[in-house]
């Protein structure tokens, strides 16, 4: 079976947003962009599945502008057999929504026949954890979110899902769309003689026009603000001034 | 105007801080009716009846329903969809997992995780773990809301709704449940309690993970964790707080041996008041708390819960 993996090009994990002072979003010129973490791991599912001899392919898409083609290659090295590039703006700070990025990908998957697809569970610059949901509602087929274990067994698949009360197992049919949590696995590092062949494995560029999507915003970003900040407090002294401060603030 | 929530009932069981919360929100905009599907909705719809703003609570008894599995839950939910405007539920595994899919079935945006209803097509919702706040204007017909359930109180218990049972058809081919792993326990419920006492990689182990679970207990506190002490395999994923776990706002948030990433502070900055115990002064939770100790957790947590 093939898989196709989603991965987005976000503000780096260890870099902290900033607001533009004009408050019309965040800014992201000149910083690390790297791969968002939970695609990291639903690729290193993706790649896993493949090396236990389940998959036969793995496709990297990205969404967005020029340079995410870094991405790719990112995960072109991690493991992905190919990639394909959809250029939907020229300004990074155009974020697609889930819904045209859903539209995107639902092209895509009727065209190359997978029969997973494999998101992480949300994007860690618009927190929307809504993709994976959607495309899968447009692609009528089984949803699994938040998996922290994923077992293949012919055409189903049996995904432990992360939910608020604990664990929850379901079967889901294939072609299924899974969206994975943080413990599903550690991604690997590239290796470099993986990035240096990676440069040579096929990425290939679309626009969303071939695809017959029309990219759409249906939220309008109004205003960008930082939030209500705290201010750092006291440093006690002794555990007895703890037990005071915990006691007055206990049923208060 | 036409407003309905989604109760989150798990198994016939309702989440009622959840529920009440997500009630809370969108009676913002006006009186709602609440959408009590389940297995069995006798005792979830009576509760859901006295909740302060609900018109109209609509039951759907099935037992497709037990475990709402996305697909039975919004194929089935579409029809009664057609004739509101707006669609709220909480932002929990249960609203995550739902509204996103009736969004793409119906080609409309989710607005996820919202802080604040300004009005009824303008929404306030923190992204980049909560480092920003957005406010954000949805041009769709039809307005589908999950509700950060921590920035909203309880409605009061002072109401009396009338209960509808409603028709449903739809099935699910696509995915079977086959089992839960619940966690269970008397504590209060780290969503909604008064006072939470969480630990993070310092404390060790999961063995050591009883010295908080103990300064909890004396507390009548829930027990919380950040995401290092979970990924370490100290404490279970449900006690997760942070951008990607729950998200808390009790009137105590007691953080023990936690750094302070900004993905761990997304998910309490909230808390009425923080008291951080970390023996690393340099550590950046003691820039949001209002009360510190630098000390060794070992020697202060269980000392902290003779003298409590």
């Amino acid at each position: 079976m093939k898989i196709l993996v989603p991965v987005k090009r976000v503000l780096d994990y260890n870099v902290k947003a900033r607001v533009k002072a004009d408050g019309s979003g965040i800014d992201l010129a000149n910083v690390k962009m790297s791969m968002n973490p939970f695609d990291e791991i639903a690729l290193e599912e993706a790649i896993r599945i493949k090396e236990k001899g389940n998959a036969e392919e793995i496709i990297a898409v990205s969404i967005g502008v020029q340079q995410n083609q870094e991405t790719l290659r990112t995960a072109l090295a991690m493991g992905a057999d190919r990639a394909i590039l959809v250029v939907a703006t020229d300004d990074v700070h155009n974020d697609i929504e889930p819904l045209t990025v859903a539209n995107i990908l639902a092209s895509i998957a009727l065209k190359e026949g997978p029969s997973l697809i494999l998101c992480g569970k949300q994007a860690i610059d618009n927190d929307f954890n809504a993709t994976a949901q959607m495309l899968s509602a447009k692609l009528k087929w089984s949803q699994a979110t938040f998996a922290s274990e994923i077992d293949v067994k012919e055409d189903i698949l049996r995904v432990t899902r992360e939910v608020d009360g604990g664990l929850q197992t379901i079967d889901a049919k294939m072609p299924a769309v899974v969206s994975v949590d943080l413990r599903l696995n550690e991604p690997r590092y590239a290796s470099l003689p993986n990035i240096m062949k990676a440069k040579r494995k096929p990425l290939e560029e679309v626009n969303p026009a071939d695809l017959g999507v029309e990219i759409t915003q249906r939220l309008k970003v109004i205003k960008t603000k930082e939030p209500d900040s705290r201010e750092a407090g006291l440093i006690l002294e002794n555990i007895d001034q703890l037990v005071e401060k915990i006691q007055e603030n206990v049923g208060g | 105007m036409k407003i309905l929530v989604l109760a989150e009932i798990n198994n016939g069981e309702l989440a009622e801080d959840q529920t009440s919360k997500t009630v809370s929100a969108a009676a913002t905009l006006g009186k709602v009716d609440v959408l009590c599907a389940s297995n069995q909705c006798s005792d979830a719809s009576t509760n859901i009846a006295k909740m302060e703003n609900v018109e109209n609570v609509l039951v759907l008894e099935n037992e497709l329903f037990a475990q709402s599995l996305a697909e039975s839950y919004s194929e089935t939910l579409i029809d009664t969809l057609k004739s509101y405007s707006h669609v709220f539920a909480p932002s929990s595994s249960f609203g995550k997992n739902i509204l996103p899919r009736i969004g793409g079935m119906l080609d409309v945006m989710v607005i996820s995780d919202v802080s604040k209803v300004i009005s009824e097509d303008t929404f306030e919702r923190p992204v980049y773990a909560g480092n920003a706040i957005q406010t954000v204007q949805s041009i769709d017909k039809l307005k589908l809301i999950s509700v950060r359930t921590s920035n909203y109180s309880a409605v009061p218990s002072t109401g009396s709704a009338n209960i509808k049972k409603i028709d449903c058809k739809g099935n699910n081919s696509l995915t079977t449940f086959v089992e839960n792993k619940m966690q269970t326990s008397d504590r209060p419920e780290l969503t909604s309690a008064k006072v939470v006492v969480s630990g993070g990689r310092g404390v060790g182990s999961k063995e050591n993970f009883e010295i908080i679970e103990g300064l909890a207990d004396k507390l009548g506190a829930a027990v919380g964790a950040s995401r290092a002490a979970v990924d370490s395999g100290f404490a279970p994923n449900d006690w997760q707080v942070g951008q990607t776990g729950k998200v808390v706002a009790p009137d105590l948030y007691v953080a023990v041996g936690i750094s302070g990433a900004i993905q761990h502070l997304a998910g309490m900055k909230d808390s009425k008041v923080i008291v951080a115990i970390n023996k690393d002064e340099e550590a950046p939770i003691f820039q949001v708390a209002d009360f510190g100790l630098v000390d060794d957790l070992f020697k202060a947590v269980p000392e902290i819960e003779k003298k409590i």
